[in-house]
């Protein structure tokens, strides 16, 4: 029942980070790829309908943690106190700005939300990207189950850690480029012009950002996580996530230089997914690994009691079927390039 | 450990306190504009569509300020909460994803059509994705209100093997008695706030004779729905609500009534101070039996007081408790007079023109929000000093490992970030009534001239 739930979880922050990772990178590349007040609004119209959706997988996602490993969500929420409540800072900036920027038009409103918009999508981006760095590097959990960890200690490995370290920098970075791509890409297909074509040009620099790190935070991980290489030698098998990562990663290119803009979106969806479920099959059965192996909460320790996960996967299935059925709806009836009317929205209405 | 206790229970307290105003209004919104959509399809008359249009507007600043205040609520189960999370997440954690997988999706996918897609949609779908969101909002309410009233009366569980808190009953959580009751009365109090922003606006517009046609839709909207709102909060629901704690919760009944000693024939105390210390309340002016009364329905019926518990028993605000528990109580009472003295006046035809009244439906628009926030103070400090009823003291449930003093850096955050939003929307929302439902008033100067156009 914890694989299960493991796996589950991890489809949903998967899901997460496909959906609200392309708005997130259009947030970041924003006030760079859009200059005049019509461009700007074509980016916040190509997300506009969707973004509040798409952060809804976080709860969603967090709601399910919450439920299927209760000791999981004390540990690590409690232990990652000070980032969560900065990313929360982060996501509120972030909504406001996105809602609170067309509703008046004057020289001092909107490049205001324009630069918050910005600001707050990158470090969300750097955020999370640190948050994935610290449960694949381990924190310092203690046999009550618990840790905290302060912002930064000496940016060291070691037993004597902080949010921030080198390597978790080095991860945060690469989910900010990754993102940028990502975003850069969905604003390429969704929007048209000179924005369209600025978004292409920044997608195929970010490119090789993504792969020149993408490579170096693999290698260094294997070192730094031994269960990672353990995995991969048990069950070769688990090779097929990197690989799709791989072949996301190049089939970006390909079509990019195709001039392909849904299949260059959609494989860089196909990459985010193999770098996560890597991660993800990387850790495996821990959830949360502890510095000393010992106090590591894995998917047995940190799990609910099983009568109330057997209940959960039957109303789960059920709606995740609605959820994604609604999403689906929602893709569809927005789709295509957005037109910008005179209204402030985009879509009409 | 005593200090930062108090830090994440005033961090909790200020975080849900400022993200309720937000919830209240939209949940009662959305089925008013469910009214004013349907009454659009059934009349065919384009000023319903444009007065939907226009909440739909408030609604969606409501509607984001809600979701990303909401966020932090979720986080701080586990940040604040940690031991509580651990103990109890395996039972509540069951009502908080389901709302997530079953309410949130279908809320703010439609409510993204709702607001962007009413040409694409057609004058049916436009009607569907108005009821969808209202569903979705409601379905929020009862999974969220259904998470509390665990905590407040906790069943269908058991103790596993490591202590901790076990789901036994799925059913029983779902459809825990008090749960059915405490989504009733909140339900209709989020009714009562959207009634009373919608005829308070429409009061405004009469007032200064402006949008009359809009002024007397609001009005009389927000008047009927009203009206029938204010009576449910006391009865059934409020007279239900106050039954279950008489069972449930007895020391939390004597310290909401401010009653010291048990007695036959208690009064029902409508003013007074308690003096905790001396264990009396202080210029009572009392209904006398009345509480025996409204808790047992008979006249000398015996009520326990206080002082037949154990002090660790009782909950460790009283005159916060007793307080909000009567401003609850006195403007509830206010807004059935307001509402049913205005739905007297619309029925005989002369409220459009009664000044005083519309004025007085004007200035009553702050009060609900008030009364709604009293409500749940009175439920949750009511509950202490339990976190989980009965089971789990508020001062194991605490994060072990977070201080202090991260507890204080993180609350200040939040108090300045939402005193830019309180600004924010408030100036936002004054706008949007100031610009008023007729599209030619639009704020960009170019978009106006469009949209007067077509």
């Amino acid at each position: 029942m914890g694989t299960i739930w493991f796996w589950l979880v991890a489809i949903m922050i998967a899901t997460y980070v496909l959906l609200d990772g392309f708005d997130l990178g259009a947030g970041a590349i924003h006030l760079f790829v859009a200059k005049t007040d019509e461009e700007r609004r074509q980016v916040l119209a190509s997300i506009g309908p969707v973004w509040d959706g798409n952060e809804v997988w976080l709860i969603a996602a967090a709601g399910t943690l919450y439920f299927a490993f209760p000791a999981l969500y004390a540990s690590a929420f409690s232990g990652f106190y000070l980032p969560l409540m900065i990313v929360l800072w982060l996501l509120i900036l972030r909504g406001a700005s996105i809602e609170f920027r067309n509703h008046i038009k004057s020289a001092v409103w909107d490049p205001l939300w324009d630069f918050l918009f910005c600001a707050s999508s990158l470090l969300l981006a750097v955020f999370f990207g640190a948050a994935l760095g610290n449960v694949v590097r381990g924190v310092p959990l203690d046999a009550s189950g618990y840790f905290f960890e302060p912002l930064w200690t000496n940016f060291r490995l070691g037993d004597d850690t902080g949010i921030l370290d080198w390597y978790t920098i080095l991860v945060g970075v690469l989910a900010l480029l990754a993102l940028v791509m990502h975003g850069a890409l969905w604003v390429q297909m969704k929007t048209s012009g000179a924005v369209s074509g600025r978004a292409g040009r920044l997608a195929g620099r970010a490119w090789w950002g993504v792969v020149a790190l993408t490579a170096l935070v693999m290698a260094l991980t294997f070192r730094i996580q031994p269960q990672v290489k353990k995995n991969f030698m048990t069950w070769p098998i688990g090779f097929v996530f990197p690989l799709l990562a791989v072949a996301g990663i190049a089939g970006v290119l390909f079509e990019l230089r195709k001039g392909d803009e849904r299949k260059a979106f959609l494989t860089s969806c196909a990459y985010l997914a193999g770098m996560l479920t890597s991660v993800v099959f990387g850790v495996y059965p821990m959830v949360l690994p502890a510095r000393n192996p010992l106090y590591s909460l894995t998917v047995t320790s940190a799990k609910a009691a099983d009568y109330g996960l057997k209940i959960g996967l039957a109303w789960w299935i059920i709606g995740i079927i609605l959820a994604v059925g609604y999403v689906i709806y929602v893709y569809r009836s927005f789709a295509g390039k957005v037109v910008i009317e005179k209204d402030s929205h985009g879509y009409g209405g | 450990m005593g200090q930062a206790l108090d830090v994440h229970r005033l961090h909790f307290a200020f975080t849900i306190t400022f993200h309720y105003i937000f919830p209240q209004l939209t949940m009662g919104l959305a089925l008013l504009l469910v009214y004013l959509k349907t009454k659009a399809l059934r009349t065919g008359d384009e000023h319903y569509n444009r007065a939907a249009r226009f909440w739909a507007r408030i609604f969606g600043i409501n509607f984001a300020l809600g979701v990303v205040t909401g966020i932090p609520m979720e986080f701080q189960f586990g940040t604040n909460w940690a031991a509580f999370s651990k103990a109890a997440g395996g039972v509540i954690g069951q009502t908080l994803a389901m709302e997530g997988v079953f309410s949130f999706f279908l809320e703010s996918s439609f409510l993204g059509l709702f607001l962007f897609g009413e040409k694409k949609l057609g004058r049916i779908g436009h009607w569907v994705a108005a009821f969808l969101v209202f569903l979705g909002s409601w379905l929020s309410g009862y999974f969220i209100v259904a998470t509390d009233a665990w905590m407040q009366h906790p069943i269908g569980y058991r103790i596993g093997a490591n202590g901790a808190i076990e789901l036994s009953s799925f059913w029983d959580l779902l459809l825990n008695k008090w749960a059915l009751w405490q989504y009733a009365h909140t339900m209709v109090g989020a009714v009562q706030t959207g009634c009373f922003v919608m005829a308070g606006v429409g009061a405004f517009y009469l007032l200064t004779k402006r949008d009359e046609f809009y002024g007397r839709t609001f009005v009389r909207a927000g008047v009927l729905v009203g009206a029938v709102a204010a009576i449910l909060q006391l009865f059934p629901t409020g007279d239900m609500q106050g039954k279950m704690v008489a069972d449930n919760q007895q020391p939390t009944l004597a310290a909401m009534e401010g009653l010291f000693e048990s007695q036959e024939g208690a009064p029902l105390a409508i003013l007074g101070q308690p003096d905790v210390e001396k264990r009396k309340l202080d210029n009572p002016l009392e209904v006398p039996e009345m509480l025996s009364f409204l808790t047992y329905r008979q006249w000398r019926a015996h009520v326990k007081g206080l002082s037949d518990f154990p002090q660790a028993e009782w909950p460790d605000q009283i005159p916060l408790l007793y307080y909000s528990y009567h401003v609850m109580v006195g403007l509830g009472t206010i807004f059935i007079a307001v509402m049913v003295l205005a739905a007297l006046l619309l029925w005989r035809g002369k409220l459009y023109d009664s000044r005083w009244m519309l004025w007085m439906l004007m200035v009553c628009v702050p009060l609900p929000y008030i009364a709604n926030t009293a409500g749940w103070m009175t439920a949750e400090l009511g509950r202490q000093p339990w976190l989980i009823y009965g089971l789990m003291r508020t001062a194991a449930g605490v994060s072990p490992r977070v201080v202090a003093g991260n507890a204080w850096f993180t609350l200040i955050g939040f108090m300045g970030m939402y005193t830019v939003l309180a600004i924010l929307w408030l100036f936002l929302i004054y706008r949007e009534i100031e610009l008023g439902p007729e599209p030619g008033n639009l704020p960009r100067g170019e978009d106006a001239a469009v949209l007067a156009a077509d």
